[in-house]
């Protein structure tokens, strides 16, 4: 089988997943990636993102569906799939008796390579591990545990990546390392899936954005087209005077007061043919009301996020506890 | 339903096609299993290997000297300590290779490094062949250490040497084989030590590790010839001494068919990912 560059590097087709208690983790899924992307997947736990990867990466059957990489199917041709795909799993999964070194070197041979140590070192010093590397992981701690079981997933020099949760529960310096990795693993040619409850993340990073919910994909869209057709905008008066109350010439725009008075906050859809931003700021003016600065804020994927995933039942989705 | 096919703004259109030409037996891939448990065995060599050369040396000990001066030979012209020997060696073997192999799949199911293996390009052919390949060589390395170790207390004689290391190799693969099977059956601790507990060491002990079957009473002996061990032992004890009451072709038939049923079992295991992935 030759693929070839058009197809996807990723395509999955009426994934399901039923688990044997009757739980529906996923309902049919197709979803089609891009080589080279960042995508993230987002959703509130038990939402199916782990079961997702899991399914693709192997760790769980799928009950329906049809799953390939780079044009190999994941179940038929399995081994070269695999051995395309690098995963990070949610839980600190690692063998705390083992090296640095042990645990990486192994990982590459387990995939199928030949060993390569000056790729490793690379690995390693790249993840800020080179330090540590003959040292057994139960004497590292929680971030470096972290960055091992990156490096496991890199050592056979995949073409996807798949982080789960790659953040959560890390401090500031290794988020902004690992985000610092997922671009460099962009410039690599290398596809990036990562899942995150973090939504700056994904707003941070990723090229396109999947929401999921309940074990369907309710959304799949381009970041900057999916903020610019959920967004909200705000635009923010500081106001000279502070004001009493709205006046009841301003009741026809979407506004609020608030900081006693001093702010004028008036949110808009950026997708309505008028805005409303102007005609305002003339009635402002009409009536006085003079303002010496003015901000304007975009509404950001959380908000879009959550006024997505909440709207049809806003408590059930979120206290859903399921492993995602 | 959203549209799930929009496409990227960055498709990497200057990177190569992706292409992955994988072997059909993946010999990377099991050498680093393989080798990542031996690495383990070596490095807890200590452990590993005085535990059960302590056991046996009292073994020869007890029963050899202290006890067996006093006995008249079970055979004819052969020292009871010297009988021992096959059966002892046996009786590691067996409880040894079950320990490793269980563990040595037990451990990343109870840490979750499972899922590395499970989202590995391996064939579970590979996997087996490494973990129990792992297993068996742990096993015969002891095996011939315990039989270094008989060395020092009893005479022992050793009528067919390449039978003898055949032999122990079949069984050690066999029982690690079995070990394997617990190791993913088991979903504790306990669970892991259940059955070499309730079942192995009953059978080996009623499995004529210390004496011939026709020692037992009439009735037992048949009774004895449905336990699998007295067979296992048997054969591997007509690699010592060649003695007539030792069957070695029915023994190597009823290891072979154990070791058949237990592929049979794995294979089973693998194709509905039981206790493995959901």
């Amino acid at each position: 089988m030759q693929p070839v560059l058009s197809i996807p590097v990723l395509s999955i087709r009426g994934l399901s997943k039923s688990y044997k208690g009757g739980l529906q983790a996923l309902k049919t899924v197709d979803l089609d990636i891009q080589r080279g992307e960042i995508f993230a997947l987002l959703g509130p736990n038990g939402a199916g993102k782990t079961t997702l990867i899991n399914a693709v990466c192997g760790i769980v059957t799928p009950t329906t569906g049809q799953i390939t990489a780079a044009g190999y199917d994941t179940r038929k041709d399995y081994r070269a799939a695999r051995s395309l795909i690098g995963l990070v799993p949610q839980e600190m999964h690692i063998d705390i008796f083992e090296t640095v070194w042990a645990v990486t070197t192994y990982s590459r041979g387990l995939f199928g390579l030949p060993p390569n140590n000056a790729y490793i070192e690379q690995i390693l010093k790249d993840l800020s591990l080179w330090e540590k590397r003959h040292e057994k992981l139960q004497a590292l701690s929680g971030g470096m545990k972290r960055r091992v079981l990156i490096a496991k997933a890199l050592a056979h020099e995949p073409e996807i990546l798949f982080l789960d949760e790659p953040t959560a529960g890390v401090d500031v310096e290794l988020r902004r390392d690992m985000w610092a990795l997922v671009r460099k693993m962009r410039d690599r040619g290398v596809t990036v899936i990562l899942t995150t409850h973090y939504i700056e993340e994904a707003e941070e990073m990723a090229d396109r954005v999947g929401v999921i919910a309940k074990g369907e994909l309710i959304l799949v869209e381009d970041k900057n087209t999916l903020m610019k057709k959920l967004g909200k905008k705000q635009v923010n008066f500081e106001l000279v005077e502070p004001l009493g109350a709205l006046p009841d010439t301003l009741k026809e725009w979407d506004l609020a007061l608030t900081d006693s008075g001093r702010r004028l906050e008036y949110t808009f859809d950026t997708t309505a043919k008028r805005t409303g931003v102007a005609s305002l700021i003339r009635r402002m003016s009409e009536l006085g009301i003079l303002f010496k600065d003015l901000e304007t804020k975009q509404s950001s994927l959380e908000d879009i996020f959550v006024s997505l995933v909440h709207t049809p039942k806003p408590a059930v989705t979120a206290t859903a506890d399921v492993r995602s | 339903m959203a549209d799930a096919t929009t496409t990227s703004p960055t498709p990497a259109a200057e990177h190569a096609p992706i292409v992955r030409n994988v072997p059909a037996f993946n010999g990377h891939s099991v050498w680093a299993m393989y080798r990542f448990q031996m690495v383990r065995f070596f490095r807890t060599i200590g452990e590993s290997l005085a535990t059960p050369v302590i056991t046996t040396a009292l073994y020869f000990v007890v029963f050899g000297s202290a006890i067996g001066s006093r006995m008249a030979p079970i055979v004819p012209g052969l020292e009871y300590g010297s009988f021992l020997v096959p059966g002892l060696i046996m009786l590691s073997i067996f409880t040894n290779s079950i320990f490793n192999a269980s563990f040595g799949i037990y451990f990343p199911k109870f840490t979750g490094t499972i899922y590395e293996l499970l989202s590995a390009p391996v064939s579970y052919l590979e996997i087996v062949i490494a973990f129990v390949g792992a297993a068996a060589t742990k096993s015969v390395i002891l095996g011939l250490i315990i039989l270094a170790t008989a060395y020092i207390f009893v005479p022992v004689q050793i009528l067919h040497p390449v039978e003898m290391v055949l032999f122990l190799i079949l069984v050690s693969f066999a029982f690690s084989l079995f070990g394997f099977i617990i190791g993913i059956w088991a979903q504790s601790f306990e669970q892991l030590n259940f059955i070499p507990m309730l079942i192995v060491t009953p059978l080996t002990f009623l499995g004529g590790a210390f004496y011939t079957i026709d020692m037992l009473p009439e009735g037992w002996r048949g009774i004895a010839q449905l336990n699998p061990v007295v067979h296992l032992i048997s054969g591997f004890r007509w690699t010592f001494f060649g003695l007539s009451g030792d069957n070695v072709i029915l023994s190597l038939g009823v290891t072979t068919g154990f070791i058949l049923v237990l592929l049979g079992v794995v294979s089973w295991m693998f194709k509905t990912g039981y206790r493995l992935k959901n």
